[in-house]
């Protein structure tokens, strides 16, 4: 054995046996000195062999041996806590893994709450702050990985990662600020920053050395770069037993790290090797968590590709993350950061190619028709979003070269989304095909849509414009970020603004004042003044007129005339339901569903029974468009309506009543009215002014004796198919219709004696038809559902209709877990809150 | 709070007894200064009534164009001489001094449309007619009396404006060379140099036939009324160019007719919708809406005192008085 080796082992027994057992503080004081010669710290160390030995071998042993003697008698063994302070020494001066190994555990084995608890996490606070976890991190970067090092490494990491939720969980109450995380992490990040420079540095030094260029595999540092991930999810490698506050660590450490390394590597090709070396070598369970941290916390697709190089094409797993995570399963991602995120992968040539192929995967799901159908609305939105950033990015050529592949995902992706029946899911279909189709085939005949122009709209085609080459303010980093070239902008734009308002106020200011306007109410819309004053008239100018400016009066004039001659209407009435459900649109015009809808309504209204019996036949007879059959659907509701509006008798020729400007009878008659009123209360003398406030308007649902007619024959024929009517089939957008019809006519039938048969009913109904695929259809029966709620008798709900409701309880827990489409999900809520309802009323009476 | 609106006004007087559709209107000076001006109506059925707005009586009735519609009418300065056009393609010259009814000449005209012609009263006994020409879109500039042709403005075949619909013969008081402001079939209104025989500059203002237009030379602004639902107004510019300055929106399509009141504060347009819209001219702001007749109205005529008569389908005239020249 070597003499030297037994020596620093002798010398270290020694120590310890001293420790152990002596009381004299001086005595301890020179053993601990003598000791310190192996740290070489001071003036004469002991030869590298030994030092390297005790360091080694005994520093740990040691140290346990410092941590079992620590009590307040022992340090105050020598004055002026001077004995602390040594004692503090080792650890602080000597390797720091094994420094930091043996302080959590200590930490942890130590009873709680003790004086030796106290001390260590202040002594751990004081390592923390004197920057020795850069020296643990270094450390590892330094030593070469042998056999045994990954065990001890991971050991390393997971005492580095979990020091707050451990620490939390011993000091409970009394956790010092440091080891909180919010500030423990930013530390963190801040000591991985020193030990990349430190790197950097030796790099440097190396390759000026060797005249050299930089190579990024030279340096040994796996241990710091598995420091990194490790310090992204926390919460994998956090013990079980924590009950620490959830923390994401990895946004602390990547939001000190990220704006620090975007300055960095601005300049230096050295920092950006560094940087990308250290992506690339994130262990796969990491990769994410960290990728992730980078795209939210860069500022720019510049800076992305700054820090993360070729990432994407190296590792499998960054582009798993990167290509198909961030864009398809998980859509949390902001607009900026999915920006930076297609503008990364669209900045180098190597990564081009994935921003295609991402490209053709987004447009194939985009147009799938049973993502369309399961996948909520938000997604959606978000792969319809990146695919416009995708377009803009990519070039004319590239396009070109995978053209017919994308225009055919493209295109049924169009088809699939227009045949949808949520409309915010045709709009998307709209936008994304225009702007796409524009960019993929430019020299094709353009497609329009018709939509509205909302917030929505306006991001997404912000979005389609292809954006400019380097924007400079994100090029300059976050500390100091000027936006002076838009100021000006808008400020000029501010003084142009009222610049061209000044225009006409000036030449109004010195306008005559003579000029006073007169009344221009009369001026309206001119109307042809044939128009039949009888409902047959009308009939025959409907039916058989060909002068136009006829036809169009009779249409503009028919509502009112119905109102005002029932009688005449009902002699008639399922003839002109006829006639005004096969009327077609000759001429342009304005208003001409309106108008149509209108009278059918009234004539509806004036002859319920059996005008809603032919109409409801006609719904399920051969020969209708789409388009019809849904206007019967309307006509229905809205007739219902107004049939059980209360107090509707009063007032109902109020609305058929036509304006004064064409006929001038008309308008007449109430200013008449209201004069000799107003001479009449005048001239009255009253003696008492009770009841001066009209009674609210009372009278019998007139809904009630008809409302059958309005409903069972809707539902009769629903699942027979016709040639040219499959409600269960490609029609569902009218079958969606019916069921919401439905609802409404049951809404509209309470406090009817037939509610309870319709209820029964619908409730079949909806039973049918629960798992229907699409979102409207589904929409609507549970619609349906609320409305029997809503309808129907408490009282009669429990007799009559009990089974029905407890099978529909259970499908609407069901949906309002797991529908895909949040509408559902929330009519399903309403649904459920009403049968709560309904038995909180049962429970009161059944109780006493 | 503002105050309410001033109730719609009423005319001042209806004139009733042209037993036709009215199309034309024009005041002129009674003669020997008597107090108020005469107001000569043009109707359907060829006759031109004088009305006396004293009395509110016809005074006379002229027939010279043998049954057919009388589209325009106009009054010469110097010496009670007036212009009666007529779509018996004639065009008289009456002479209506102390009392006279006859026609003194006539023009023979070669287009069937309902284009109006125009005057440019030049020297004391010479002025220019502006009719339309031969060729369906040809507007001919006579000399008259001499009824000498001076030429025929034709637009370029390629310009395709079709006919002329109305015409407007204007001098500047800067030069005397004849301008020409002309509304074409096609909705554009065309400025014409009459000596060099050239459109200085044209402007597409409508995309329906333009109707009626009324120019005000000083300040070098026009309105042009059309079939379709708006007013037009345009300017010129220096350099001789029209530019649409703006669109006035109307209720119901169709001008028949556009007048600017000589004091150039407020114009009056002729709708189809049987009312008469009268606005603010130099802001465009609609002022009244004159809804009193029963049929198209086809003609607006303003006297020099501000007095505004209208004539219509219904066969009456009405004039109203509205923001009394001070």
């Amino acid at each position: 054995m070597d003499p030297e080796v037994s020596a620093v082992r002798l010398t270290v027994w020694e120590a310890v046996h001293i420790l152990s057992s002596s009381e004299d503080g001086g005595r301890i004081f020179c053993t601990l000195g003598s000791l310190k010669r192996y740290l070489g710290a001071t003036e004469n160390p002991a030869l590298p062999e030994e030092q390297e030995e005790f360091v080694r071998i005994h520093f740990s042993t040691f140290l346990r041996c410092l941590v079992s003697k620590l009590s307040p008698d022992w340090l105050e063994l020598l004055p002026d806590g001077q004995m602390e302070e040594l004692w503090a020494s080792f650890f602080l001066e000597g390797p720091a893994d094994q420094a930091f190994l043996v302080l959590m555990e200590s930490i942890e084995g130590a009873a709680s709450p003790s004086f030796c608890l106290m001390k260590m996490a202040q002594l751990l606070a004081r390592f923390l702050s004197v920057g020795r976890m850069a020296a643990v991190m270094e450390g590892q970067c330094r030593q070469q990985a042998g056999p045994a090092f990954p065990l001890l490494q991971e050991t390393l990491l997971t005492k580095v990662v979990g020091l707050p939720d451990r620490l939390g969980n011993r000091l409970q109450r009394e956790n010092l600020a440091t080891f909180l995380p919010q500030n423990y992490f930013p530390l963190l990040g801040e000591e991985v920053l020193r030990v990349l420079q430190v790197v950097v540095d030796s790099l440097r030094a190396r390759c000026t050395l060797m005249a050299l260029p930089p190579s990024p595999s030279c340096p040994r540092w796996p241990g710091l770069l598995r420091l990194l991930p490790v310090s992204g999810p926390g919460e994998s490698l956090r013990p079980r037993e924590t009950e620490a506050p959830v923390c994401f660590p990895s946004e602390e450490v990547l939001g000190v790290l990220v704006p620090r390394l975007t300055v960095l590597t601005q300049g230096s090709c050295l920092w950006q090797r560094v940087c990308w070396c250290l992506v690339e070598r994130v262990p796969d369970w990491a990769m994410e968590a960290v990728l992730k941290g980078f795209v939210e916390a860069a500022p720019g697709p510049e800076v992305l590709s700054r820090l993360l190089g070729n990432v994407v094409t190296k590792s499998k797993k960054a582009q798993f993350v990167m290509t198909r995570k961030l864009l398809f399963l998980q859509y949390s991602c902001t607009m900026p950061m999915l920006q930076s995120l297609l503008g990364y992968l669209a900045m180098d040539s190597q990564r081009r190619s994935l921003l295609m192929q991402a490209l053709k995967e987004l447009l194939e799901t985009w147009g799938s028709s049973s993502a369309i159908r399961h996948v909520p609305l938000v997604q959606q939105r978000y792969v319809s979003k990146a695919i416009l950033i995708c377009l803009a990015h990519l070039g004319e050529a590239e396009l070109r070269d995978s053209r017919d592949e994308l225009l055919a995902s493209l295109m049924e992706g169009v088809k699939s989304r227009l045949d949808s029946s949520l409309p915010p899911v045709r709009r998307l279909g709209m936008i994304v095909a225009e702007v796409a189709s524009a960019r993929i085939h430019p020299e094709g005949p353009p497609l329009k849509f018709q939509y509205e122009e909302d917030e929505l709209t306006r991001e997404m085609l912000a979005l389609a414009m292809p954006r400019p080459a380097a924007d400079g303010p994100s090029e300059a980093g976050p500390s100091f970020a000027p936006v002076s070239g838009e100021t000006p902008d808008r400020e000029t734009v501010d003084r142009s603004g009222p610049q061209t308002g000044p225009e006409g106020s000036d030449s109004e200011l010195d306008s005559d004042d003579e000029f006073v306007p007169y009344d221009m109410s009369v001026d309206r819309e001119q109307r042809s003044s044939k128009a039949p004053s009888y409902v047959r008239g009308c009939l025959e100018a409907l039916t058989g007129s060909e002068d136009w400016e006829r036809w169009e009066a009779a249409l503009w004039a028919l509502e009112g005339l119905i109102f005002r001659s029932p009688a005449a209407t009902q002699e008639v009435s399922v003839e002109l339901a006829k006639v005004l459900l096969h009327l077609e649109e000759k001429t342009a015009v304005v208003g001409f569903e309106g108008l149509r809808q209108r009278a059918l309504v009234a004539l509806t209204v004036t002859d319920p029974a059996r005008v809603a019996e032919y109409l409801t036949t006609q719904f399920y007879a051969l020969n209708y468009s789409l388009r019809q059959r849904m206007d019967i659907l309307d006509v229905l509701t809205l007739a219902a309506q107004e049939l059980s509006r209360p107090g509707r008798l009063g007032k109902a020729p109020q609305r058929g009543s036509p304006d004064p400007g064409s006929q001038p009878g008309g308008a007449v008659v109430p200013a008449w009215r209201a004069v000799v009123e107003e001479r009449v209360r005048r001239k009255t003398r009253r003696f008492s002014k009770g009841s001066a406030g009209r009674a609210p308007a009372v009278g019998p649902n007139e809904f009630n004796s008809v409302a059958g007619y309005f409903f069972f024959p809707l539902l009769q024929h629903f699942d027979r198919p016709l040639v040219t009517f499959d409600l269960l089939g490609d029609d569902q957008l009218v079958l969606g219709r019916l069921a919401h019809t439905l609802g409404a006519l049951m809404y509209l039938a309470v406090n009817t004696t037939v509610a309870v048969p319709m209820g029964k009913a619908l409730l079949e109904f909806v039973w049918a038809l629960r798992f229907h695929g699409d979102a409207y259809v589904r929409q609507g029966l549970l619609s349906a559902v609320s409305a029997v709620l809503l309808s129907v008798p408490a009282e009669r709900l429990l007799a009559d209709l009990l089974d029905e409701l407890l099978e529909a309880r259970s499908w609407l827990g069901d949906v309002a877990e797991k529908d895909p489409d949040k509408d559902c999900r929330l009519l399903a809520v309403k649904a459920l809150l009403l049968l709560e309802k309904l038995r909180d009323k049962l429970l009161p009476l059944s109780s006493p | 709070m503002a105050a309410p609106p001033l109730p719609p006004p009423d005319p001042q007087f209806v004139l009733r007894g042209a037993q036709s559709a009215v199309h034309t209107l024009h005041f002129c000076e009674g003669a020997q200064g008597q107090g108020r001006p005469l107001l000569l109506s043009g109707s359907l059925r060829g006759l031109v009534h004088i009305w006396s707005l004293q009395t509110r009586r016809v005074v006379a009735t002229l027939d010279g164009h043998g049954g057919q519609c009388v589209t325009w009418l106009q009054t010469l300065p110097q010496g009670p001489q007036l212009l009666s056009q007529g779509r018996d393609l004639k065009l008289c010259v009456w002479d209506l001094a102390e009392g006279r009814n006859a026609v003194v000449d006539s023009v023979l005209l070669e287009s069937v449309g309902f284009c109006r012609g125009s005057v440019l009263a030049g020297g004391l006994q010479r002025w220019l007619l502006a009719v339309p020409g031969r060729g369906s879109d040809e507007v001919q500039i006579l000399e008259m009396p001499s009824k000498t042709s001076v030429c025929s403005l034709k637009p370029e075949a390629q310009a395709r404006l079709g006919m002329p619909m109305c015409l407007q013969l204007w001098q500047a008081d800067s030069s005397p060379r004849p301008l020409l402001l002309a509304g074409y079939e096609d909705g554009s209104v065309a400025l014409w140099d009459v000596s060099s025989r050239k459109v200085c500059s044209r402007v597409s203002c409508h995309t329906e036939p333009v109707m009626g237009l009324d120019f005000d030379s000083q300040e070098a602004r026009g309105v042009s009324g059309s079939a379709e639902k708006a007013l037009a107004v345009w300017s010129l510019d220096e350099q001789q160019a029209l530019q649409v300055r703006g669109t006035h929106v109307l209720t119901n399509p169709g001008i028949a007719d556009v007048k600017i009141r000589p004091d150039r504060k407020i114009l009056a347009t002729a709708g189809w919708d049987h009312r008469v819209r009268v606005f603010h001219w130099r802001t465009m702001k609609p002022l009244a809406v004159l809804a009193f007749h029963s049929a198209t109205v086809h003609c607006v005529a303003f006297a020099d005192d501000g007095l505004l008569a209208t004539g219509s389908g219904d066969q009456r005239i009405s004039v109203w008085s509205l923001y009394p020249c001070t």
